[in-house]
């Protein structure tokens, strides 16, 4: 069993130190502005009142089984919702216009392309992210079957690749290689690591 | 992407009422009703669409399918178009469609895509999605770069001096074969109009491109009854073997008696300015022996008013052979 390495401060683990430093670099910003502002603005906290985004309308979305209550401006696509808003960051932002696939993740459990839609539009529902299918101790069999078919190489659209693989289970497709790669197009993966990822889905469905 | 107010529709009055003080019809309006948000929010991030409101109609119940009393079938507006794609009746009855439906876009795009998103859905042309470019469909008297320009996947039918346009649907070319009917809800009251009239011709007006008026919504979409022995195929031409748009398709729903031709319809994709329903090569068909010779002539008659660009020449041909082929296929069963 591998080690947890982000409850492991000798041992960080590389998202752990991009968010640590992506931190420290955002708190700089914030420091110095608050230096500008010192003899205007008393406290940090009403600074932090005055960055709200004006127009932002509260909605709540159901993330992987936990509700999030949140204040999104109109613009936000579900995709930048997940990513800075809720901060799950397992979804990937690839062409931004449908055409990729990266961002894909589950609405009522169904498969969607979170990029061409808008946050608003989810009011109450009901999204599945990578983050919500396993976690490193138990995977879900698709994250499993990737993992020993080695379906990726640089993992950018592995997500997004499990989230469309995992969809397809529930969906009308026939028991050749051909169909799951045409249910599969609409996932891109630059490295071409296409043969292992039918490989993976044609295990994971002859085993269940 | 431009700031726009956000609301939702909780009836479709409301939604009518609210859009009804749009400037314009749907498409490039100021006030826009958003569903799938497949075709929108692509054009809203390229500054394409710069609607100041949008009304969400996810949640208006418009999205059952249904049989009618005279055994066709009704689609809810809203009806996404993997529900369409599957449903048992449309499998049945109405496969065509289904086929249509599945040779267009990526499974999680169909799982978005409404019907009504999907009549309504815009042209590819990459003039048109780009704001630095002149676009007379976006920018009306801007001019149409795409004429001298970059038009291999334009249209070669329907075509005007003002723009070569491609309307890229699948779904229209389908229900255009099938003759299906638009139900439209408006602010003054209900009307139906058959596809074949729903989209217009570019013209000298191609940033009109359907009869919708300011609050109109689709509220469904009506098939007639199928009728008995008729053949359905729908065969996509495209640059990769799965998630690209049509260089040419073809829709053919076909009765074959005693080796005659009894009933055709025929609409071709891909090639033109709208989803290119083809009476030409019906009327060459009509009655004659189902043969590839017949099928070559219905073929010739389709394309005879075609007008190629620099660059789309090989279309005509390739819509040809996508025909005689689709009706090749049909006619086998």
């Amino acid at each position: 069993m591998p080690e947890d390495s982000q409850s492991n401060p000798l041992k960080p683990s590389r998202r752990h130190f991009l968010v640590a430093t992506g931190t420290a670099a955002a708190a700089g910003v914030v420091s110095s502005y608050l230096l500008a502002q010192a003899e205007t603005v008393a406290d940090s906290t009403a600074v932090l009142e005055q960055e709200k985004v004006e127009g932002a309308v509260p909605i709540v979305l159901r993330i992987n089984g936990e509700e999030r209550k949140l204040s999104v401006d109109p613009r936000t696509t579900l995709l930048d919702c997940i990513r800075e808003s809720v901060v799950l960051t397992g979804t990937k932002k690839g062409c931004d216009h449908g055409q990729c696939g990266a961002c894909t993740v589950h609405v009522n459990g169904r498969r969607v392309v979170s990029c061409l839609s808008l946050a608003l539009m989810h009011d109450g529902e009901e999204i599945t992210t990578i983050e919500g299918l396993g976690t490193p101790e138990a995977l879900h069999p698709m994250q499993a079957a990737f993992l020993a078919c080695d379906g990726y190489q640089c993992g950018y659209c592995t997500s997004g690749q499990i989230m469309s693989a995992v969809a397809l289970l529930k969906e009308p497709c026939g028991p050749e290689d051909a169909a799951v790669k045409e249910l599969m197009s609409g996932n891109i993966c630059r490295c071409g690591a296409y043969a292992n990822i039918v490989q993976a889905i044609q295990q994971v469905r002859k085993s269940s | 992407m431009h700031t726009f107010e956000f609301t939702r529709a909780e009836s479709a009055a409301a939604a009518m009422k609210a859009a009804s003080q749009a400037k314009t019809a749907q498409q490039g309006a100021d006030i826009r009703f958003v569903a799938g948000g497949t075709t929108l929010i692509d054009l809203m991030k390229l500054n394409v669409e710069t609607p100041s409101r949008l009304i969400d109609i996810n949640r208006l119940t418009l999205d059952k399918i249904e049989d009618t009393p005279d055994g066709g079938l009704k689609i809810g507006g809203m009806a996404r178009n993997s529900d369409l794609a599957h449903h048992p009746r449309v499998l049945r009855d109405y496969p065509v469609l289904s086929q249509a439906i599945l040779s267009g876009a990526s499974a999680q795009i169909r799982n978005m895509a409404t019907t009504a998103g999907n009549l309504l859905q815009r042209t590819r042309c990459v003039y048109f999605r780009d704001t630095a470019m002149p676009c007379n469909k976006r920018e009306p008297g801007t001019g149409c770069p795409a004429i001298t320009g970059s038009n291999r996947m334009l249209a070669i039918l329907g075509t005007s001096d003002h723009c070569i346009a491609t309307n890229p649907s699948d779904m229209c070319v389908a229900m255009a074969a099938l003759e299906a009917t638009i139900h439209i809800q408006g602010v003054k009251g209900e009307r139906s109009v058959p596809i074949g009239d729903f989209h217009l011709l570019p013209g000298t007006t191609p940033h009109r491109e359907t009869v919708l008026e300011p609050g109109d919504l689709i509220t469904y979409v009506t098939l007639p009854p199928p009728k008995a022995g008729n053949k359905q195929v729908y065969l996509k031409l495209r640059d990769r073997a799965s998630y690209e748009f049509a260089l040419a398709s073809a829709a053919v729903v076909m009765n074959v008696s005693g080796g005659n031709v009894s009933y055709v319809r025929i609409a071709l994709g891909g090639v033109g300015t709208k989803p290119w329903r083809s009476r030409e090569a019906e009327a060459a068909l009509a009655g004659k022996p189902a043969n590839e010779a017949n099928f070559r002539k219905a073929a010739e008659a389709a394309l005879h008013d075609a007008k190629p660009q620099s660059e789309n020449k090989f279309k005509i041909e390739l819509a040809k052979r996508c025909l005689v082929h689709t009706l090749q296929s049909a006619a086998k069963g």
